[in-house]
């Protein structure tokens, strides 16, 4: 199975990632072989083996509700690229 | 005259539950703090760090869920959420997609005014997922920037879905107040819309009769309603206009995407927003930085022994017990907790539960509400407000008088019997009652012949006069005695 330039294309929005006609080319091209590669997988023939959630194999895994410090405000925000010291700033956000 | 449609509504709660630290990390939940003071590099998704799951939150989920009598899966899991949004700073919500720990539950609403039956409403499911931060953009100022405040991020939230089992707009209200009620007496969340710790979307359509059958209009998902009462106007509004687009465009389920529209309380109106994006767009996969969690038969039946006493069975208790009527059990019951069990007391000891009835919710609760205290703050014990009781009972003081001593008990801090003192108030002797009907019936031919020709309300002037001469004559008995003797005439 290979991917779809439109496919990559829709990833692409959907990850927020800019890209240009030469990388959508690229991307499609790469991409395609990862997902052929994992589709290998499909040749193995599963029919016995129970579904699994997750690659331990542990489950229940709590903390207690008991409250620990918080970071700084300041160290916080000391990575955004944009703050006022109370608030991350972003670009505008109208509406929901 | 009836509509020529059905209106068709589910409701989708988010509850933020009473834990005091995150679902994944220890920060505090407590709502108000400066901004940004309590977040840390799980909930503000530092690469490298790991959620772990609170036990406390997952306890109040299945507690809530045993409760809607929701089926609990043994096996669960939590997925990512991912959606670009700058309150979601890891770029994903943690929340639970195929495998929810509880599912196919329900909540049964009844309408204390009989506006319409008694019906279970379907819960499709109710899962955990972590809250987001909240942002905020101040237009009139016109900046330029929205601001992030993260500390709401990782809060526990617990997601209640409905089935589309509601008819009307007043029943959708009749859901949530029953859902929230519930939750209260469960003390899984403060349940506060202002603070946001519960906020509704609901979704409406319409089935509208057409010659060829029943027709499914598209669904309208309504967002930003901000009280019970809003949702009430936003659905009555939504029906009305989902008929008139309707009649325009003859649109049919599926012939159109989904449409999110949102409330506007102020215009009384809702308006479009965003097209929703269809849920394999948020591409959940299992969170591989959370194991799943097993639920045993224990845990659950540790859960329902935990319950209680819940809203439902405690109106049917109070109906049953105390011969009190649906209306009056369904007030007292709203009221909370403490006032179900002042109630309860003052109904044994004076062996009255209607009278009980109404001293709590006229006099106890007018007074709770006027020094806006909470029952375990009142000043009077039932034991006390009981002496106040047994004196209407035995006919020393009539309801009048007996709301004047209770202010004073309640000013003062004095008992019944000494406030009745005080007031000189004490019980005429039946044969003084009866001369002093006899004095003012003599007194009074023009009023005797008005009664007399039927006008029972003349006697009204009757009992104020006998008032004036003797404050303590009970007016109901003296009201039965004049109409007795004027009928002998």
């Amino acid at each position: 199975m290979s991917l779809t330039r439109e496919e990559v294309e829709k990833v692409s929005l959907l990850g927020r990632l800019q890209l240009t006609s030469a990388e959508l080319d690229l991307m499609t091209a790469q991409m395609g072989q990862i997902v052929a590669y994992v589709e290998s997988l499909a040749e193995l023939n599963t029919a016995d083996v129970e579904p699994m959630a997750h690659a331990l194999d542990v489950s229940n895994v709590f903390a207690s509700d008991e409250l620990r410090p918080s970071l700084e405000r300041a160290a916080a925000l000391a990575n955004a690229p944009h703050h006022d010291r109370e608030f991350y700033l972003v670009p505008a956000v109208l509406g929901e | 005259m009836t509509k020529p449609y059905t209106i068709i509504i589910g409701l989708e709660v988010h509850v933020q539950l009473l834990t005091r630290t995150k679902l994944f990390c220890r920060c505090s939940t407590k709502f108000g703090a400066p901004p940004n003071t309590q977040t840390c590099q799980v909930c503000i998704g530092m690469p490298g760090t790991l959620p772990v799951m609170n036990r406390e939150a997952f306890k109040l989920a299945l507690k809530t869920a045993v409760a809607l009598n929701c089926e609990i899966a043994d096996f669960t899991k939590w997925d990512r959420k991912q959606y670009y949004y700058p309150d979601l700073p890891k770029g994903y919500q943690i929340s639970q997609y195929d495998l929810p720990f509880s599912h196919d539950g329900w909540l049964e609403i009844g309408d204390p005014k009989d506006r319409f039956e008694r019906k279970k409403i379907g819960i499709i499911r109710a899962h955990l997922e972590e809250d987001a931060g909240k942002s905020m953009h101040d237009e009139v100022a016109g900046q330029a920037d929205s601001r992030i405040d993260l500390n709401r991020a990782g809060t526990p939230l617990l997601e209640i879905v409905s089935q589309p089992d509601m008819r009307s707009a007043l029943e959708a209200k009749a859901y949530l107040s029953e859902l929230k009620l519930l939750l209260t007496y469960l003390g899984v969340s403060d349940c506060n819309m202002q603070e946001g710790s519960l906020r509704v979307d609901a979704n409406i359509n319409l089935h509208v009769d057409t010659p060829e059958g029943k027709v499914a209009t598209p669904i309208v998902e309504v967002k930003n309603m901000n009280s019970f009462r809003a949702v009430e106007r936003a659905m009555e509004y939504e029906a009305g206009r989902h008929y008139q687009v309707w009649q325009q465009t003859h649109q049919r389920l599926g012939d159109v995407p989904k449409q999110t529209r949102g409330w506007d309380d102020v215009a009384n109106v809702t308006r479009g927003q965003r097209h929703k994006e269809e849920s394999s767009d948020y591409r959940y996969f299992p969170d591989p930085d959370l194991v799943p969690v097993c639920v045993s038969e224990a845990q659950i039946s540790e859960a329902r022994k935990s319950l209680g006493e819940l809203p439902a069975a405690l109106r049917t208790r109070l109906e049953n017990t105390h011969g009190i009527k649906p209306y009056d059990s369904d007030v007292l019951v709203s009221a909370g907790r403490g006032l179900v069990d002042y109630f309860v007391e003052l109904a044994e000891l004076s062996g009255d539960g209607k009278l009980a009835s109404n001293w709590v919710q006229q006099d106890v609760m007018r007074t709770l509400n006027e020094q806006k205290i909470e029952i375990d703050q009142f000043r009077l014990q039932p034991t006390q407000l009981c002496e106040l009781l047994k004196a209407i009972q035995d006919g020393q003081i009539d309801t009048g008088r007996a709301r004047e001593v209770f202010i004073e008990m309640v000013a003062s801090g004095k008992s019944a019997g000494e406030v009745m003192e005080a007031q000189g108030i004490e019980k005429v002797d039946e044969s003084e009652l009866v001369e002093l009907c006899q004095e003012l019936i003599a007194a009074n031919p023009k009023i005797v012949a008005d009664i007399r020709s039927g006008k029972q309300q003349a006697a009204g002037n009757l009992i104020g006069q006998a008032k004036k001469k003797n404050p303590n004559v009970n007016p109901g008995r003296l009201r039965e005695i004049v109409l007795d003797l004027v009928g002998k005439m």
